[in-house]
């Protein structure tokens, strides 16, 4: 079972989850420490790799920048797309604002 | 009730006129309303649309036309496969009624080749799990004992075939989650090479991961699916430029003079009615001919350590685009910063969060070098290895699945013990080489058993040849 591990804490946990824009509860973010600490101990297995002068891999094609010709082709129908959004108006999406609320 | 039971024998009938595609469709459809309650394979059974398309298919027949290699098949897609004016939620609250403006190209492509769509089923949450359990709509049974998880996370498309609600299904693997279901269900189930099949249209949880591919009853109709499928297709960037794979030579050829390597260094785990199966298929191969050839895959151990950081890093990036703006659900509130928060919090369940929380912090300031970048060097490591092991044989034998499918709920408390269910299928999502699983005997509780053949990319067609010789295998009471 799940240990305590001294590889993140809460308050790492709660920073990941403000940059991933989801709330914890107090029970969640203990919870969520434990779990992601007792997964990087287990992968702390790769930390006596010597990894040294090689190349990280990012994806396994040879691809890169792959490009089509620069003409008109088909889109997606805007009313389609639009339709559906949580909200839209005036052919756009629709947010609640983004600055400047006055409490 | 329709007795042809495989995709090319209904294919042949409708295409000659000796069945109609509607008959086919009515004879699935009963299938699904006897048993559905009990399986839950689906998140939608669309009856109508498929007779509407099965009497498409049966005009086009009368008119003399072809409808294509997939005449009147019934098909049911992961419901994470973009199906244009029908909801697609990935299993998920948080894209709520959302239907995609877009066909995705392989639902396009099936329906080209005269397929008929009868359904999206269900999946662990974004394709993030082992058993189907971690659904918003809770879990699928497998069909062979509904006591216990038809794996995952395609799970609903395993369950869906091995039920009979379907002789053909999509999923997407990103690290097993076609392999290990289809050998949990005891069905064939195929990851290909990474770039053969286009993923424009499947809602992406790790794009360098993904791989879209099919579930069938034989390794034939396995193929079959497959070259319908593949191909490149200019809309995916990472699309090879290769034409469809051909597949179907290669079933009957035989595996006189095949290398077929046993990895010795392979990580333990697998339960011995598991190991005794693997055991059997090399037996079965070199009795028809193989070479059996010790090989050495050192870091394929390294596997689940390199794919639990890079697959959560890139989902971490891939799930950012929902946030309540364009697509499904919106939790309101006074500014964006907020709505944000409140849509996510309140859509994602627990697994999708977690692997979120995990990605991010491995791509955050100051662990992103500890972290991703040592994991992307691992992976690079993985794939040099297979590809040394590879210099000396055409396909390697491993498990699917460590173990026979578990009962629902052994697994659920645990997010580690779930992760290393994927331990035998991960590494090959991690090099981008081929995979697939084809069911060889039973196990535990008379459960089936799958035994995982890999070959090196683009080589999909020498996998196929091992397998169709395992099947033959197995058909001939090898079990």
């Amino acid at each position: 079972m799940l240990g305590v591990s001294d590889r993140i804490t809460t308050a790492d946990v709660s920073k990941v989850a403000s940059l991933a824009r989801l709330t914890l509860s107090d029970d969640e973010l203990a919870q969520a420490t434990t779990e992601l600490g007792a997964m990087l101990d287990h992968f702390a297995e790769i930390d006596a790799l010597d990894l040294d002068g090689v190349e990280p891999m990012s994806n396994p094609t040879h691809l890169v920048n792959v490009m089509r010709d620069d003409v008109v082709g088909d889109c997606l129908d805007r009313d389609e797309v639009l339709a559906a959004a949580p909200v839209a108006q005036e052919e756009r999406f629709r947010v609640p604002p983004i600055i400047g609320l006055d409490d | 009730m329709v007795d042809t039971t495989t995709a090319i024998e209904i294919a042949d009938a409708v295409r000659s006129g000796t069945l109609t595609a509607a008959d086919v469709v009515e004879s699935y459809l009963a299938e699904i309303d006897a048993r559905e309650t009990d399986i839950h394979a689906f998140n939608l059974v669309l009856a109508d649309v498929a007779r509407e398309r099965a009497a498409d298919v049966d005009a086009q027949v009368a008119a003399g036309a072809d409808p294509g290699p997939l005449a009147g098949v019934p098909v049911a897609l992961k419901d994470n496969l973009c199906t244009r004016g029908i909801p697609t939620t990935c299993s998920s609250k948080i894209l709520g009624d959302w239907k995609p403006p877009y066909d995705a190209t392989v639902v396009t492509r099936l329906r080209d080749a005269g397929a008929i769509v009868v359904g999206k089923t269900n999946l662990d949450e974004f394709a993030m799990g082992s058993s189907t359990e971690n659904s918003a709509f809770g879990p699928t049974r497998n069909p062979r004992d509904t006591s216990r998880v038809p794996g995952g996370s395609s799970g609903g498309s395993a369950a869906a075939v091995a039920a009979g609600f379907a002789p053909l299904s999509l999923g997407s693997d990103t690290g097993g989650s076609i392999r290990q279901p289809a050998a949990l269900c005891g069905t064939v189930g195929v990851k290909p090479t990474y770039g053969a099949v286009s993923r424009l249209g499947l809602i992406a949880f790790g794009s360098s991961l993904d791989q879209i591919g099919p579930f069938a009853t034989t390794v034939e109709d396995a193929a079959l699916a497959l070259e319908v499928i593949s191909g490149h297709d200019p809309s995916d960037s990472t699309s090879i430029e290769q034409p469809s794979l051909d597949l179907r030579v290669a079933l009957d050829q035989g595996v006189d003079g095949l290398r077929i390597g046993r990895i010795t260094d392979l990580p333990s785990g697998a339960s011995p009615d598991v190991e005794a199966r693997l055991d059997a298929a090399f037996d079965a191969l070199a009795a028809a001919g193989a070479k059996i050839v010790d090989v050495e895959v050192p870091a394929f151990g390294y596997g689940l350590t390199a794919y639990y950081l890079i697959a959560p890093a890139e989902a971490s990036s891939n799930l950012a685009r929902f946030d309540g703006v364009r697509f499904g659900s919106r939790v309101n509130a006074p500014d964006t910063n907020q709505m944000y928060m409140a849509t996510r919090t309140e859509g994602f369940g627990d697994e999708v969060k977690r692997r979120i929380m995990l990605g991010t912090y491995a791509l955050s300031a100051g662990y992103y070098d500890a972290y991703y970048g040592r994991a992307q060097k691992v992976r690079r490591l993985i794939a040099r290895d297979f590809a040394t092991a590879y210099a000396d044989v055409d396909v390697l034998l491993t498990p699917a699945s460590p173990t026979v499918a578990f009962e629902i709920g052994d697994k659920a408390s645990d997010p580690l013990a779930m992760y290393l269910c994927d331990t035998y299928t991960i590494p090959s999502n991690l090099s981008g080489d081929p995979g697939m699983s084809v069911p060889f005997g039973t196990g535990d509780g008379g459960m089936p058993i799958g035994v995982q053949v890999l070959a090196p990319a683009l080589e999909d067609a020498t996998m196929f040849r091992a397998a169709a010789e395992l099947e033959r295998a197995a058909d001939g009471g090898a079990s």
